[in-house]
């Protein structure tokens, strides 16, 4: 997909603000009296409008035609931008349909004219029974902020990943070994959403003690192995680091199809801190390279960040939780600075050189941050 | 090894009356907890001998079945803690923790929610909102382990070490002034090969339960309460008490086969508990009076050479211990409660020189466990006796004792100290408004 997304917009606020700009929408042409189930998509370079904001649940029809100028596409966004479903490349002048299974509740259209932006959007409305219970809009914003930043972990990987990938091509064993963590902190500050995508992770991000018999090694571990165990490329390695690419892109395509909800991002942040508290505070995680520091950042940072997102909503319900989650962020903060090294390619000290007493001390302020983590989602769950 | 011999104590608080509160209906009468079992085991030598038999006065106590098989529920609150005097139950779960927090308060905190939390699971019940039915999205507050369970008997038995009144020369709580003199830091005795990692802490916590699982469910659930404020330092796990505080029942054995700790002190001896096991109001003057009725406990990890013991003769084994491996017998005796005769045991025999009369009359509550971790690498069984003592001052007891042992005794060759730590044992938590240290932060 394109690059970076920008765009990937603020939700709430823009939600907002599109309604208004497109206020105009609304209406159907006449047209919309086709198909019961068939909602009329009218896209302009700066409209948006639909035949119907209020359809039945149930298999939905939208029938886009492009009248304005520039290509668009049209998407389909649950509260929190979780897209439903989208189609790109709708040239002007052409007409495209999109169908999806859509639940009772509320939803948002956007035409994005040029491919680019929050696109305009329409909120409409699929009726039925099951129509979930209204949540906090705070807590739809939080969502719809978090998928923006996931998004955005996606698309910065790509270019990292993309300049590891061409040193192990070039067989340049330094170069891929100082870009190979750098290539992985966006992945691990959104690990559980990442590895949603249950075919995407054992391809990219499995380690040795993790492939099921029959199952080829492939994705970031291999190589690690390859350059810091057999101190060399190989010509499947060299494949290997394009198919890490692929499964990267596909990876940044669908993540915004992932379904976040608060209460899993607040259980979001507790397994960053579970992927520390088994992989990386042990060595497991980066056996070979000892880049275990730089992933456990990335995932505190990723877990911090689901936090700050709902804290709005938390320190409402739990002040003390908040209380207590802002210190332990701190604390971890403060441990994981006293093993930078501005020496090394990804800024930390490797981490077979940090003491077994070192080490019980990020293992103490692991459990320290985790378990009052494990209390966000009820704070959050709580929250009416 | 270890001088357990024999001294026992418990909890017999509850005698007290003072504080009445039991909180536990299941409880059965206390005196029935105190049933004297098994003497100790030995290893902890010091005790021992003789004094045995004149701890088992009778009358009050209870056969050691009664209580123990019932699973009932032992009361939390009293004069002293328990797990301590209390009729040794089976399984052990020791941790030792760091305090990493700096915030008195927030110390004062835990204390209170841990001296909660215990109050409910040795009353059989589930910390907090228990284990299930609460929130779907929340980890439940208690970790459900021991649903179902009765309450074994569990004790969970609170202790200070002096790192928290004082490391690296900082007062750290406002408390440094407070360190009892007898808490003082333990000397190096030779033989000793201790491991940092397995020795002291600024708390720990004594969980002794019929069953493990229960045992493990308590410090499991107390570790994570304090996550954030201590971390574990060390832990140990038990089984087969090596002493019991009930002289009417069977003696166990320890890791070497023999039943030691014979005559360790019956938790029902109130008046030897008196003089050798709980601070006296008069020990515990001033600064230091928050220790009245409390006790000192010593830990120490003592592996035991498993192999090279099972290929020693029969006769030296015996020679060693100072006593008969079928019966316990002391030398020259026939029974293993008769008085043993201490000259005609070898000089270096365990016995001898554990024994009170030895001892200038010394005498010290054994309740510790045997141990095995498995093996070792090499192939050794990593195995052994975990120590554990409480007494009035370890000046005078456990001290002593071991500078005799550590010099001189026939075991030392078959055993290695590998893990120490000294803690204070304020006295029982009174009443459901009071908690673990209060009074020593008041």
């Amino acid at each position: 997909m394109r690059a970076l997304r920008p765009a990937a917009v603020a939700a709430i606020a823009a939600a907002t603000a599109v309604t208004a700009v497109s206020g105009c929408a609304a209406k159907n042409d006449g047209k919309g009296s086709g198909d019961k189930g068939t909602v009329e998509v009218t896209a302009t370079d700066t409209s948006c409008e639909l035949s119907a904001k209020e359809f039945p649940a149930g298999h939905v029809r939208f029938a886009v035609q492009n009248k304005g100028s520039k290509v668009t596409e049209v998407y389909v966004y649950a509260p929190g931008d979780r897209i439903v479903t989208e189609r790109e490349n709708i040239g002007p002048g052409t007409r495209a349909e999109i169908t999806a299974e859509v639940k009772a509740g509320s939803y948002e259209i956007a035409c994005k004219p040029g491919m680019k932006g929050d696109g305009i959007r329409q909120k409409v409305t699929a009726s039925g029974k099951g129509a979930g219970a209204k949540r906090d809009p705070k807590l739809d914003a939080a969502v719809a902020a978090y998928r923006k930043y996931v998004q955005e972990q996606a698309d910065q990987t790509l270019p990292a990943a993309q300049k590891f990938a061409d040193a192990v091509k070039d067989g340049d064993v330094a170069t891929a070994k100082k870009t190979y963590a750098l290539s992985r902190v966006g992945w691990e500050r959104t690990e559980p959403v990442a590895e949603s995508f249950g075919d995407i992770d054992p391809k990219v991000d499995v380690r040795a003690d993790g492939l099921e018999k029959g199952q080829k090694w492939t994705g970031w571990h291999k190589l690690e192995k390859s350059l810091w165990e057999e101190k060399k490329i190989s010509g499947d390695d060299k494949k290997l680091s394009d198919q890490l690419i692929t499964d990267l892109k596909d990876w940044q395509k669908r993540v915004g199809k992932a379904e976040i909800t608060p209460t899993s991002m607040a259980n979001g942040a507790k397994e960053l801190l579970d992927e520390v508290a088994t992989g990386k505070v042990t060595g497991e995680e980066e056996r070979y390279s000892h880049t275990d520091l730089l992933d456990f950042h990335a995932n505190v940072e990723g877990a911090e960040k689901a936090y700050a997102l709902l804290k709005p909503v938390v320190a409402k319900n739990d002040a003390a939780l908040a209380k207590e989650l802002d210190k332990q962020f701190k604390v971890i903060g403060e441990l994981l600075d006293e093993h930078r090294d501005s020496g090394s390619a990804d800024g930390f000290a490797a981490y077979d050189t940090v003491s077994k007493s070192e080490r019980k001390k990020l293992s103490d302020g692991v459990n320290a941050l985790a378990e009052p983590l494990s209390k966000l989602a009820a704070a959050v769950a709580t929250a009416k | 090894m270890t001088h357990d011999d024999d001294t026992s104590t418990e909890n017999t608080a509850t005698e007290s009356g003072e504080d009445t509160q039991t909180t536990e209906g299941r409880a059965p009468s206390r005196r029935s907890l105190l049933g004297w079992g098994g003497a100790g085991l030995a290893i902890g030598a010091v005790a021992a001998g003789g004094t045995a038999a004149a701890l088992r006065t009778a009358g009050d106590t209870q056969p050691a079945g009664s209580d123990a098989t019932a699973g009932s529920a032992i009361a939390f609150h009293g004069r002293h803690q328990a797990g301590i005097a209390s009729a040794v139950q089976d399984r052990l779960h020791f941790a030792a923790f760091d305090v990493t927090t700096d915030d008195r308060d927030e110390l004062i905190a835990l204390l209170k929610e841990w001296t909660k939390a215990a109050a409910r699971m040795t009353a059989g019940d589930a910390v907090g909102d228990g284990a299930v039915g609460g929130l779907a999205e929340a980890p439940p507050d208690d970790t459900g382990e021991a649903l179902g369970l009765p309450p074994s008997r569990l004790t969970l038995t609170f202790g200070i070490g002096p790192t928290l009144f004082e490391k690296d020369g900082k007062d750290r709580f406002g408390i440094k002034a407070r360190r009892p003199e007898a808490l003082i830091e333990l000397p190096q005795f030779p033989g000793d090969n201790l491991d940092k990692a397995r020795s002291g802490g600024d708390l720990c916590v004594q969980a002794c339960a019929d069953d493990p699982q229960v045992a493990v469910h308590a410090i499991r659930n107390l570790a994570r309460i304090g996550f954030g404020k201590v971390a574990i330092r060390w832990s140990q796990l038990g089984f087969g008490k090596t002493s019991s505080t009930t002289p009417d029942a069977q003696t166990p054995r320890n890791m070497f086969g023999f039943k030691d700790g014979t005559h360790n002190l019956a938790g029902t001896d109130t008046a030897a508990l008196d003089k050798h096991v709980w601070v006296a109001d008069g020990d515990a003057k001033g600064k230091e009076s928050w220790m009245a009725g409390g006790s000192y406990l010593v830990a120490r990890r003592i592996r035991m050479h498993i192999e090279t013991w099972d290929r020693t003769s029969l006769q030296e084994q015996e020679d060693i211990f100072g006593r008969n491996k079928g019966e316990g017998a002391p030398v020259g005796k026939k029974n293993e409660r008769d008085t043993p005769h201490l000259k005609s045991m070898l000089p270096t025999a365990h016995v001898r020189l554990a024994h009170p009369d030895s001892n200038g009359g010394v005498r010290i509550l054994r309740r510790g466990y045997s141990f095995t971790d498995g093996t070792d690498g090499l192939g050794r069984l990593d195995a052994g006796l975990f120590f554990l003592a409480y007494q009035r001052d370890v000046r005078q007891g456990f001290v002593p004792l071991q500078k005799r042992l550590a010099a001189n005794d026939a075991l030392n060759e078959y055993i290695q100290h590998v893990g120490s730590a000294l803690f204070a044992v304020p006295p029982g938590v009174r009443n459901a408004d009071d908690w673990w240290g209060r009074a020593l932060f008041a």
